[in-house]
């Protein structure tokens, strides 16, 4: 029989205001095998946790059952505490009576007689609890980093100073991702190439950081600290060890029409081609789609200039598998597809552009060489109307619900710095609100009302309408002075809501990640864990995790880089001792459980049995790897005889959870 | 005809796996969004660890309605978890549905950790559902039942 102590936390009022916790403390101590109650103000501080230990060690408990918060919170305390008192950690229960009680009941009495339920739940669980001790496993010291973006290269920069070898996955040819397409960033202006590219440049030199381009994440096997990473190389048809990025294939390609998506298909480049003259690695691809010789087996002229014999046309995608111990996703985001938003007029006017493909004008590397010119004629606009919140707080289905964060200060940005170059614009920019919390983001937005004369209209455009003359009709509502309005513009700028990249879904499927109902990442805390996944081991970097400007993205790269760091420090992991065990007696060597267990933890051995008529029988039966195992329990279920069972999650323990509840 | 003054209130065992389902519950708490209080919560490690006898039980001592919560479909934090208790689930609802048992006493939602209002919407939901059907009297063991 346990001998059981029942500790009833108050959490403040948090719990005591809607349980009657002394009522609760007062049921309990007369449930068999308990021999302590008590209630406490807050269990999780010193002294409520010094309370804790006092009892264990003059009662001589063997069991705990602590009614309080959730065991999300503070399970990982309560054992601390329990093992400081010299009580197996895993003999400790919590019934959760804050987030699943106190918090969504209003009723004292009813509140009162669930804590007491959920309290003889967790008894009698404990009741049938074993002690049970960690296996240790060894810790692979190389890191991962998905996407090679600002996040990214930030958070490979920071491992790899701290003396760890670091792996950077970018699908795209080169490093950089979005922040190297932008011209300015706010709120200093700083032109973004000058200060991503030095960036970029370290990540490739740096003796620990090695660059996977043109790469992709092809499957993840494995667990915190031994991850087994296949990951795909994409057939670029040229040898990056021997092109020397001349960009002389580049210049002789016949194949010149395919549409440029580092300037988002606003100019065009060659089938054979390098994303812009910084990229990183500096080698040239060939785009299969497009290449003529791919296509048609006819030309080879790149094959023919490269004087260092980079190109060969035969190469195929090549897998390889690392060892990594921690892995970081960087993988961004995009702006979103505007085909549902006809009234924009986005598809039917070359003149209506997202705000990505305004900062590709403005960028001296762009398509117009840094002028501002209209994509249809090429003639500089003099009316711009900017529109924010474009699928942005929009609940109405074919939008986003949530604020995308960076468009008003872009926005700001995009205003100012036009009025600057060209004072002859007019420029608008009509909005829902005007969101500028950082730091100078305020003043920033007030020089460009108050320094540039940009007009700022407070309301939503309703319809843009192309004019037999070239303009754009914008007609949208000033919500001030309150009027319906009606303006020629020029060019629109169209401030789309941002998502997470198109390869994150399939990614955490891959990295068994959870993302919330935008496919952003979730972290593991929304505010004390901001930095890392619920899946061990799995850390977030950047805008995968929800929309955020430069300075956050790079911010929470290096917080991330930290979380690794400290990760990859250690040189063994205390493994988790909740992993499944098969009950040599009863195993009848079936393979049910083998088939179902997502991680090849199960295998079969042969072992020799004494049998009742003092013979021996050799017998197929299932073993556990415990390292392996990470304790779903599908084997438990699947297993007929009823040999595969869970250790904390038993099958005896869930059921006497269920009889107690239905007592 | 006798009218029952008491109202009923079924009694409700929900298993939720620990890395959506039961974090959703604890951040419609959080949320300080309502369900009535006769949903009570099991942990299990994942939806996949419950055994059709754990339902089966659940019946046998007198719950009026089971409810399994567990991660969306491609999410599961063990890959492939809740295709297993989707299937095992479906076969033994229909094997209820075979001996008399109302289909609604039976449930599998897939709530996420981020999906507060989610869970409790759907407790709501369940628990109208159940008080509908009444009390589970074809499954329950009167052996079992409380004096």
């Amino acid at each position: 029989m346990q001998r059981i102590g029942v500790f009833v936390c108050w959490c403040g009022s948090n719990i005591a205001a809607t349980v009657d916790v002394k009522q609760v403390a007062e049921t309990l101590k007369s449930e068999p095998g308990v021999v302590f109650a008590a209630d406490y103000q807050y269990m999780c501080s010193e002294a409520g946790q010094n309370l804790i230990k006092d009892a264990i060690r003059d009662h001589k408990l063997t069991g705990v059952v602590i009614c309080s918060c959730s065991p999300r919170m503070h399970e990982a305390t309560f054992r601390k505490t329990a093992a400081a008192a010299g009580l197996n950690p895993y003999m400790v229960e919590i019934a959760n009576i804050r987030e699943q009680c106190s918090w969504i009941h209003k009723d004292k009495a009813v509140a009162t007689e669930k804590a007491i339920i959920l309290g003889r739940a967790a008894i009698a669980k404990v009741h049938l609890n074993a002690p049970l001790t960690p296996g240790e496993s060894p810790v692979t010291k190389r890191a991962l980093v998905i996407g090679g973006g600002i996040a990214g290269i930030q958070t490979a920069l920071d491992i790899a100073e701290a003396g760890f070898p670091v792996d950077i996955v970018e699908k795209q040819p080169t490093i950089g991702g979005k922040m190297a397409q932008l011209d300015k960033t706010f709120p200093t202006l700083d032109c973004a190439a000058c200060i991503l590219t030095p960036k970029m440049v370290d990540a490739a030199q740096h003796e620990n950081i090695h660059i996977y381009a043109y790469s992709e994440v092809e499957e993840v096997k494995g667990f915190v600290g031994n991850f087994s990473v296949t990951i795909r190389k994409k057939a670029r048809m040229v040898d990056p060890v021997k092109c020397t990025g001349c960009g002389l294939c580049t210049e002789k390609c016949p194949m010149k029409k395919v549409p440029n998506e580092f300037n988002l298909g606003m100019n065009n480049r060659s089938a054979i081609y390098i994303p812009f003259a910084q990229a990183v690695p500096k080698v040239a691809t060939i785009d299969p789609a497009y290449c003529i010789k791919m296509k048609t087996g006819k030309c080879g002229l790149c094959s023919t200039v490269c004087e260092a014999g980079a190109i060969d046309y035969t190469q195929q995608d090549e897998l390889v598998e690392e060892q990594y111990g921690a892995i970081v996703v960087a993988t961004g985001y995009n702006p979103i597809k505007l085909d549902q938003f006809d009234e924009f007029a986005y598809a039917q006017s070359p003149d209506v552009i997202t705000s990505l493909e305004f900062e590709r004008l403005t960028n001296a590397a762009g398509p117009t060489a840094g002028t501002l010119l209209r994509p249809s004629d090429g003639k500089h606009p003099h009316t711009i109307v900017f529109v924010q919140c474009v699928g942005s707080r929009c609940d109405g289905g074919k939008g986003k619900s949530y604020c995308s964060k960076i468009c008003c200060m872009y926005t700001a940005k995009h205003a100012m710095l036009t009025r600057e170059k060209y004072p002859d614009t007019d420029v608008y920019v009509f909005y829902i609100d005007v969101r500028t919390p950082g730091k100078n983001f305020d003043e920033f937005y007030r020089r460009a009302v108050e320094e540039y004369g940009v007009h700022y209209i407070k309301g939503m455009v309703g319809k843009v309408a192309p004019q037999a003359d070239g303009t754009l009709l914008v007609q949208g509502s000033d919500l001030i002075e309150n009027r319906q309005l009606r303006l020629n513009a020029d060019l629109v700028v169209l401030a789309a809501a941002i998502e997470p990249d198109a390869s994150a879904r399939p990614l955490a499927t891959k990295l068994t990640a959870s993302m919330d109902t935008n496919d952003f990442f979730t972290e593991a805390h929304p505010k004390l864990r901001p930095v890392e996944s619920p899946t061990a081991g799995i850390f977030l970097s950047g805008a995968c995790q929800g929309p955020k400007d430069i300075p956050e993205t790079v911010s929470q790269a290096s917080a991330a880089a930290a979380k690794v760091i400290g990760l990859l420090v250690k040189d063994k992991l205390k493994g988790n001792p909740c992993v499944a065990h098969s009950n040599e007696m009863m195993c009848n060597g079936c393979s049910s459980c083998e088939k179902v267990c997502p991680y090849g933890a199960i295998t079969y051995v042969d072992k020799e049995f004494r049998m009742p008529d003092r013979t021996t029988a050799i017998r197929r039966v299932a073993s556990v790897n415990p390292a392996v195992c990470q304790g779903c329990g599908a084997c438990t279920v699947a297993c007929p005889s009823g040999a595969m069972d869970l250790n904390g999650f038993s099958n005896s323990q869930i059921m006497a959870e269920v009889d107690a509840i239905c007592k | 005809m006798q009218v029952n003054e008491k109202e009923f209130k079924p009694l409700i065992v929900a298993f939720c796996c620990n890395w959506c389902s039961y974090a959703g519950a604890d951040l419609s708490g959080t949320n300080r969004l309502n369900y009535p209080a006769n949903v009570k919560i099991i942990r299990v490690p994942c939806s996949c660890r419950v055994n059709p006898m754990f339902v089966l039980r659940a019946f046998q001592r007198g719950a009026d309605g089971v409810i399994l919560c567990g991660c969306h479909p491609g999410d599961c934090h063990y890959t492939t978890g809740n295709y297993y208790t989707r299937r095992r689930m479906t076969l033994l609802f229909s094997m209820l549905d075979y001996l008399g048992i109302e289909r609604d006493r039976t449930r599998v939602e897939w709530v996420s950790a981020a999906e507060g209002a989610k869970f409790a919407a759907t407790m709501n939901d369940f628990v109208a559902t159940v008080t509908r059907l009444g009390e589970n009297k074809r499954l329950e063991d009167l052996r079992c039942k409380k004096q």
